[in-house]
């Protein structure tokens, strides 16, 4: 236990992460010397998880404004308006370090996490994504068999957690994506989004109004649990030591926080709500001066009357406590039993402790004894704000070794079953269906069955699409670029399954800012989604930003994933990316028009050498990412999108990890209606390598079936789009064979490519 | 008639199910709050999926301690219509209603994804509108759905026509290896010696709309329609339900 009589002094202020500029500013904000309980308040808001004062100046060049956007970034998560009424929240957030600490409870409690922030709003979850990183879970892939085995171990633990919190709470886990790097052996990234509806009349806001009203707090006990957890694990890099942070780690409960998620909409539905926030990273604390400081208001609490799991907890314990499972909600003065009663029926403790004052401080009491007061805006808004010296990193002083393709001829048949076996392309399988990606009924496209995941909205009949995205390796290589791929990709993913794209939620997971380079990576990063997001007209509505992804020094790969929502107007159009029968057409559609140039040799080797294939096929991650036409992905997302609505196609799935071939294969493997995978019979011509044109991973480029018959239409569609339009061949039973100007260069059984596909990841994991 | 789907703290699927019935089968349906012991004069009572009491101690095992379960109970006995599906099913077996257990699945893991099960008796209220031997694709998602019981239990099930689904291979042959969680002799779900009382795994609420996938479902849910309406002996009933 920390003793509330401990003296502050500039020392004790260092040990909680303040520097001396900022301990100053405490003084100066106080008008005297904070006590101990203060100044843990401070440095948990702070702490860079907390008061983002290293990404806040480039964070302003995003967009954000839209005629679609009902709530932007600053609330607890981002609202578009869907239509009929009704808005849709989403958000992403980041679970790193505590998923490398604990793997099981960090995945489980990021989850628990990103839903609390969705139904604070006022919306029932509907969905949940993750993006997850890893370390080579195969040997050979850059890691040592140590550390293969422990990656293993990670994702297992991750998978479990996530399936663990949301199985149980009752959101289908619709989809995400993974990958694997060997920056994310000491470093693995979760990165978890829901989504949920409301009625656009019925939202929520944690602003604290209404001079007396009282201040209830609800769910779970607080225990000493998650203490420090944003300051000290979220807020600083990892080192030997850091095991030991597991008790900063928070334990879940998905049970409780299904309660908590009845009592709140049906307290809701009372209409004696006034304003609600969770209590997440720094808990009482943030919900408290951040309610307070967004409604202009000051909050006097007794912490006496908090619930509490254990005795003798200190004021600085209960304050810091990031104890999961807890609301703080605003009631309206006079009508708190009717919010009492609500909790009382699911079983849940409530309790008013404080009330909502009109002096704008937070004012902590303790038995009635001050323990603490500070200014609320001051607090929550007003802390340091760095421009951090940003340095592109120095080039490599040799010519970096780039591929060279195969010559003319080649039998590509062997890479690319290798290729489909990659841990990134294999079948994800063996984790999705630890995932209840069902429940709600309303998930139309699920995981695996098409480029993005999309759930219906019952009350509209409309579909929801949401693909999470982003590409560490490219951004490795150009920050800038690869996040725009990021973007597009995610963009491009949600078009693919018919919807247009409406919104986007971003998490940005970076090493550690005090580094100028970090900080130019970041700073590349934020222009590249600043330019992507505006030019496809998907504005950003929220977000995390996760620095000090370091051990032992060693940074991951910048790795910003983006989250994009779109809308279908008729979820009966969605387009799932399975073949659905043989013989019907193969097309590619491109969004950079008919008269496609070929890129001069050289570049194709430098674009080609940052693949997927090359990374697995000749072990190189070099190069640069594709280039991007912006202009082109748009054409293709709205041709996509028009093209669904008229019920022209039977399948959609675009270009990305291992080009055209891999796209092929999976579309097949995805057969929705068949019962075993379908094939393919394709030929190509091209003055352009062999691997290039099967394996190059431009953007803006889908593969779409349709029965012989709807090709006419669907070439008007191209004309009036100005998309380029080429016949492929044909969907075919029992066999994959890619002519390439006259010669086969793939050819083999379905089942063959399937099994190398299917089984890898299992094989994997199984040989844990 | 009236269907009740009771709602435990943590059932998750109440809504599904309401749905399905509701929505889609356009028959009355209440939820049944589980600290209420009064059925609400409903026919046909459905214990839906979820995660009652936390599935804490072990799954169901709270459950059937709930005031709700002693009218459920009441009402079994007295020939009423139960239908337990999945976390449903398991506090059907709990509270003894049901023979036998269930395990952790076979592989130690979660599992969700659609299986194949096979009608064994097309005679009964909660199957009479299934042909004998149609294959239905149902979804499950649950890890702990290895039923088991012992020999002589399994027996009698065998014998009284107990065994109502078993998981089997999408063409209907039986075949181990499309057993998703080890269930003793491939056993999706059975019903009482009555007849009035059934549980299973698969959820047949997820499997009500071909745009989800699959909507083999209703031949279940359609079947208790049926029964109630032959015990009403209503004959308009059956061109209410849709096809």
């Amino acid at each position: 236990m920390i003793a509330t009589e401990i003296k502050v002094t500039p020392q004790v202020a260092a040990e909680h992460g303040l520097s001396a500029d900022e301990y100053a500013r405490v003084q100066k904000i106080l008008g005297r010397d904070p006590n101990i309980t203060e100044l843990g308040i401070f440095s948990l808001m702070w702490s860079e998880h907390c008061s983002y004062k290293s990404s806040k100046v480039h964070l302003k060049r995003l967009p954000i404004k839209g005629p679609q956007v009902v709530q932007g970034p600053g609330e607890n998560a981002g609202v578009v308006d869907i239509g009929g009424g009704w808005v849709a929240a989403f958000k992403i957030e980041s679970h790193n370090h505590p998923s490398f600490v604990e793997p099981f409870q960090g995945a489980a409690t990021g989850v628990g996490g990103i839903l609390r922030d969705i139904f604070t709003m006022g919306a029932r979850p509907i969905a949940v994504l993750d993006s997850l990183r890893f370390g080579p879970i195969t040997e050979g892939a850059g890691a040592t068999p140590e550390e293969v085995a422990r990656n293993r171990r990670i994702l297992d633990g991750v998978v479990r957690g996530i399936g663990f919190y949301g199985n149980c709470f009752g959101v289908p886990t619709v989809g995400g994506e993974v990958a694997f790097e060997p920056c994310y052996s000491a470093n693995p990234l979760v990165n978890a989004l829901a989504l949920g509806v409301a009625r656009r009349d019925e939202l929520f806001f944690a602003r604290a109004r209404g001079e007396g009203n009282p201040v209830i707090y609800v769910g779970a006990k607080t225990g000493r649990d998650g203490i420090h957890g944003a300051s000290l694990l979220a807020s600083a890099e990892f080192t030997e030591e850091s095991q030991q942070k597991r008790p900063n780690v928070q334990v879940g409960d998905p049970f409780l926080e299904k309660l908590l998620l009845e009592a709140c909409l049906e307290a809701m539905h009372t209409g004696a709500v006034v304003a609600i926030q969770d209590m997440g990273a720094a808990g009482l604390t943030c919900s408290t001066c951040e309610m307070a400081s967004r409604g202009a208001t000051g909050i006097e609490i007794d912490l006496a009357r908090v619930p509490q799991r254990e005795t003798g907890m200190s004021p600085y314990e209960i304050m810091l406590s990031e104890s999961q499972e807890r609301m703080l909600l605003v009631a309206e003065r006079g009508r708190e039993e009717e919010v009492l009663r609500v909790f009382r029926k699911w079983e849940l403790d409530a309790v008013v402790i404080g009330r909502v004052t009109s002096d704008g401080i937070l004012r902590v009491l303790d038995h009635g004894r001050l323990a603490a007061e500070i200014p609320a805006h001051p607090l929550a808004e007003e802390g340091p704000v760095y421009s951090r010296p940003l340095a592109a990193p120095p080039r490599p002083a040799r010519e970096e070794s780039i591929v060279t393709f195969a010559p003319e001829g080649t039998d590509l048949t062997a890479n690319l079953t290798k290729l489909l076996a990659a841990p990134a392309i294999a079948s994800k399988r063996w984790i999705v269906q630890q995932y209840d990606h069902m429940v709600r009924t309303n998930t139309v496209v699920a995981p695996g069955a098409g480029d993005a995941a999309l759930v219906r909205v019952k009350e509209t009949g409309r579909g929801l699409a949401l693909a999470v995205d982003g590409n560490g390796r490219w951004c490795h290589l150009d920050p800038r670029l690869g996040a725009m791929h990021a973007v597009a990709e995610a963009a491009r993913n949600v078009a693919c399954v018919g919807a247009r794209p409406l919104a986007a939620t971003n998490c940005l997971n970076f090493g550690n800012p005090e580094k100028p380079e970090i900080m130019w990576q970041f700073s590349q990063v934020i222009d590249g989604l600043s330019e992507a997001c505006r030019a496809l007209g998907v504005p950003i509505t929220g977000g995390n930003v996760s620095f000090y992804n370091e051990t032992l020094g060693r940074g991951i790969y910048p790795t910003p994933t983006v989250g994009v929502l779109g809308l279908l107007d008729d979820d009966s159009r969605a387009l799932h990316m399975g073949f659905r029968a043989s013989g019907d057409a193969i097309l590619l559609l491109e969004g950079a028009g008919p008269a496609t140039a070929t890129p001069a040799a050289s570049e194709m080797r430098r674009e080609f050498s940052s693949s997927e294939y090359a990374r697995t096929i000749h072990s190189l991650v070099a190069g640069s990412p594709p280039a991007m036409d912006l202009a082109a992905e748009k054409r293709l997302m709205e041709a996509l999108a028009a093209l669904a609505a008229e019920r022209l196609l039977h399948s959609a799935h675009d270009l990305s990890d291992g080009g055209l071939a891999v796209a092929l294969a999976e579309s097949g493997f995805a057969s929705f209606f068949a019962t075993e995978s379908l094939g393919a019979d394709v030929a190509l011509e091209g003055g352009e390598p062999a691997e290039w044109a099967l394996f190059g991973e431009r953007g803006a480029r889908a593969i779409v079936t349709a029965s012989q018959s709807a090709l006419a239409a669907i070439r008007q569609f191209a004309a009036q789009y100005e998309l380029g339009l080429r016949t492929l061949g044909t969907v075919a039973q029992g066999t994959f064979r890619i002519r390439f100007n006259g010669r086969d260069v793939v050819s083999s059984p379905v089942a063959a490519l399937c099994a190398s596909w299917t089984h890898s990841l299992e094989r994997a994991l199984a040989a844990r | 008639m009236k269907f009740g789907v009771v709602v435990f703290p943590g059932s998750n699927c109440d809504h599904d199910t309401h749905h399905a019935l509701g929505a889609l089968l356009r028959q009355p349906v209440e939820f049944i709050w589980h600290q209420s012991e009064d059925l609400a004069g409903c026919d046909a009572i459905i214990l839906p999926g979820g995660f009652a009491y936390g599935d804490y101690l072990r799954t169901g095992a709270i459950a059937r301690f709930s005031p709700v379960m002693r009218s459920v109970t009441k009402f079994a006995k007295s020939g009423g219509l139960v239908l337990g599906i999945c976390n449903g099913f398991q506090v059907l077996l709990e509270s003894g209603l049901l023979p036998g257990a269930v395990l952790r699945n076979a592989g130690l893991r979660f599992v969700c994804e659609h299986v194949y099960i096979r009608v064994e008796h097309a005679d009964t209220a909660f199957t009479r509108a299934a042909r004998p031997g149609q294959v239905l694709k149902i979804p499950i998602a649950h890890s702990d759905g290895n039923y088991f019981c012992d020999h002589a239990t399994l027996r009698e099930l065998e014998r009284n026509g107990q065994i109502l689904f078993r998981y089997v291979a999408p063409d209907g042959r039986d075949a181990p290896e499309w057993n998703p969680n080890g269930a003793l002799a491939n056993i999706a779900g059975i019903i009482s010696r009555e007849g009035n009382v059934a549980g299973l795994m698969p959820h047949p609420e997820r499997a009500a709309e071909s745009l989800l996938g699959s909507d083999d479902g209703l031949v279940i849910l359609r079947s208790m329609v049926e029964t109630l309406a032959g015990r009403e002996r209503t004959p308009a009933v059956a061109e209410r339900i849709p096809a």
